[in-house]
């Protein structure tokens, strides 16, 4: 219930008291600025981490393969293995099952040609569904599909900078270009997070590289999606198991680990997924012994404002207050400061975190677009108001309950 | 109005227990106006705090207003002393962040009555006590006097049956004593009960009726010439 009066005695008692309620307001603010700046920094930090690896699917596993360094089997060292349509089929089919995407990859450097304009480009033949393991964005047209790589279609998606190259601000899509001699359809234009060389490259089906390109069924690399619904530890032991079957397939010795390299997302997220637990772990131990100091300061001075105000309260009820209402006008006044104060530690430490200028400085400290959940904060803010509200009524119901005569002769 | 039977307290002093009062008697009517003297330590303080509510006794009976006062909770004891009694104290027990219109309102504040109409009734009974034109003072700013005029004030705002005076001149020179006790003079008059205590014979003198105190017993109860005089 809303009573005037009661607001009207609680502000003439702050208005009073400054020093102790600018005091304990402080203590509420500064614990509320820190505790968000934390968990502003360590939220910076996880963004910083997501993003560096957002240029490529987070579920990829990438199979590569060099020469090898140990004999085996009969086999030679220094022998170079090949990556063959077999061994995709091999791959995809075995796991199909632990598999969301799939791709071959062969690569290429052309010279492509538009009318007088003409540079060399990387290229990569692929499967369609190398789109979503590189998180290719397409701009403009579409990316390679099945039809593409079952007629061996002569198509090309470009990159957002080779179309700027060749073709200025004119339109390329559905133009032909010269890919070393041989004319190719532009179907698609994309843009790449992954930088300016990810957007400097250029996709074609495998099939028609191979067929066009030396007609064997040699692949450069394989990339995988493991299936999303995977825990990490179930990814990791996929990605070890793929692994030592690839070591049988190509009859490599299982301790050389230069011929063969699978390389899994999962164990990267893994680590990193410690890392930030971590962190967070570290942020929630200072972060909430920021609280805890706060919530001491604030029962500090609740304690030492009753003890002082303990006369003041006997004359009251010498005049007729009833215990309640001294209870409440204290607990009112501390929760009405320490609400305002974790409002105004709150709305700083927002303003610090969004200041332009702090931001630049951070991103060199890999914390980028530090922020904090409304709800953790608000959820701290809470805990320090009903702390506050417990560290007022505890001591003003004993200060209210002693007998008045006590109360009138306290100093 | 206020009758005593039997009146026991005693104090614990660590192991030990201060038997201050001793089986008091004592009968004041309405419309009394009545001083206890008594060296310090005689047990008239104590008296005047179980009978202002302030404090609770051992033994014996208490009656105010015919109520019986036993195992009083403070709430209960709140409401009492909001409606039937006023309090001066020795050291006013003003509150020092109000002004003294918004000190004498106090009271009426916690009888429940609106803002505009408190002021109003807390005013009128500054100007009775003659600081109509220091109503918006704060207590530091006011002289012993006139900041025991403004608790004399604050007691009679809620028009109690007992003032209640505890040393009420005890901190002032001996002219504001003399237009202090006049105030309580006149609130007499006027039909209420006056309750004062006191070591100074001159204050005593001023009032109706002496009742002496000395270790916990009464020893002398009569009448003043004062009252022979009305």
């Amino acid at each position: 219930m809303f009573d005037l009066d009661r607001w009207r005695e609680i502000f003439q008692s702050i208005n009073k008291n400054k020093l102790r309620s600018i005091l304990s307001a402080l203590t509420v603010a500064f614990a509320i600025l820190l505790f968000t700046l934390l968990f502003g920094i360590v939220n910076g930090l996880t963004n910083f981490f997501k993003e560096a690896f957002a240029d490529d699917a987070q579920n990829s596993i990438f199979i590569r393969v060099w020469k090898t360094t140990k004999p085996y089997k009969g086999l030679q060292l220094g022998r170079r293995i090949q990556l063959r349509n077999t061994d995709y089929d091999y791959v995809t089919g075995e796991y199909s099952n632990k598999i969301q995407y799939q791709s071959a990859i062969i690569y290429k450097n052309f010279t492509i040609k538009y009318k007088n304009n003409a540079d060399a480009y990387n290229v990569r033949a692929v499967h369609p569904d190398h789109q979503f393991l590189e998180k290719t964005i397409i701009d403009e047209g579409r990316y390679l599909n099945a039809r593409d790589l079952k007629e061996k279609s002569k198509v090309i998606v470009i990159g957002r900078l080779i179309k700027r190259d060749l073709f200025g601000e004119k339109p390329a899509l559905m133009k032909r270009v010269n890919v070393n001699g041989i004319s190719y359809m532009i179907i698609g234009i994309f843009s790449d997070d992954g930088g300016d060389n990810e957007e400097r490259m250029a996709y074609i089906p495998v099939t028609t590289a191979q067929m066009l390109y030396g007609n064997n069924d040699y692949i450069s690399q394989i990339n995988l999606g493991y299936d999303p619904s995977l825990s990490l530890d179930a990814a990791v032991a996929f990605g070890n198991k793929l692994e030592r079957d690839m070591r049988k397939q190509l009859n490599i010795h299982p301790d050389d680990q230069s011929a063969l390299s699978v390389r899994n997302m999962a164990e990267a997220n893994k680590n990193v997924g410690q890392f930030m637990f971590i962190l967070y772990f570290i942020a929630i131990i200072v972060g909430s012994g920021t609280l805890v100091a706060g919530i001491i300061g604030i029962s500090n001075i609740m304690i030492f404002v009753i003890k002082e105000r303990t006369k003041e309260f006997g004359i009251r009820k010498a005049l007729g207050a009833k215990p309640a209402s001294i209870i409440s006008m204290v607990v009112q006044e501390t929760v009405l400061i320490t609400t305002l104060a974790g409002y105004v530690g709150l709305t700083l430490a927002t303003f610090i975190l969004s200041s332009e200028s702090l931001r630049e400085v951070l991103e060199e400290y890999f914390i980028k677009d530090p922020s904090v959940s409304q709800g953790v904060v608000i959820g701290a803010t809470i805990v320090l108001v009903l702390s506050g509200l417990i560290a007022s009524y505890v001591p003003a119901k004993r200060a209210a309950n002693i007998k008045p005569i006590e109360a009138l002769n306290a100093d | 109005m206020i009758k005593i039977e039997k009146l026991h307290k005693s104090y614990p002093i660590g192991k030990d227990s201060l038997h201050v009062l001793k089986g008091i008697d004592l009968h004041i009517k309405e419309g009394e106006f009545v001083s206890i003297m008594g060296s310090s330590g005689s047990g008239k303080s104590t008296l005047l705090n179980i009978v202002g509510l302030l404090d609770v006794h051992d033994e014996g009976n208490y009656y105010l207003n015919g109520q019986v006062i036993k195992d009083m909770n403070e709430k209960k004891a709140a409401i009492l002393r909001n409606k039937f009694l006023g309090f001066v104290f020795q050291s006013f027990n003003l509150i020092s962040y109000k002004t003294a219109l918004e000190n004498v309102a106090l009271p009426l504040y916690y009888k429940g009555i609106n803002r505009k109409e408190r002021l109003e009734i807390a005013l009128e009974y500054l100007e009775k006590v003659g600081l109509k034109d220091w109503a918006n003072h704060l207590p530091n700013e006011l002289s012993g006097g006139q900041k025991q005029r403004v608790a004399i004030a604050r007691a009679l705002v809620t028009k109690p049956k007992v003032v209640l005076a505890d040393e009420p001149t005890g901190a002032l020179d001996s002219t504001t004593t003399d237009s202090v006790m006049d105030l309580l003079k006149a609130i007499n008059d006027e039909g209420m009960t006056v309750f004062v205590i006191t070591h100074e014979e001159e204050v005593a003198e001023q009032t109706k009726r002496i009742v002496r105190l000395k270790d916990g017993v009464i020893i002398s109860d009569e009448l003043t010439k004062a009252s022979k005089a009305v």
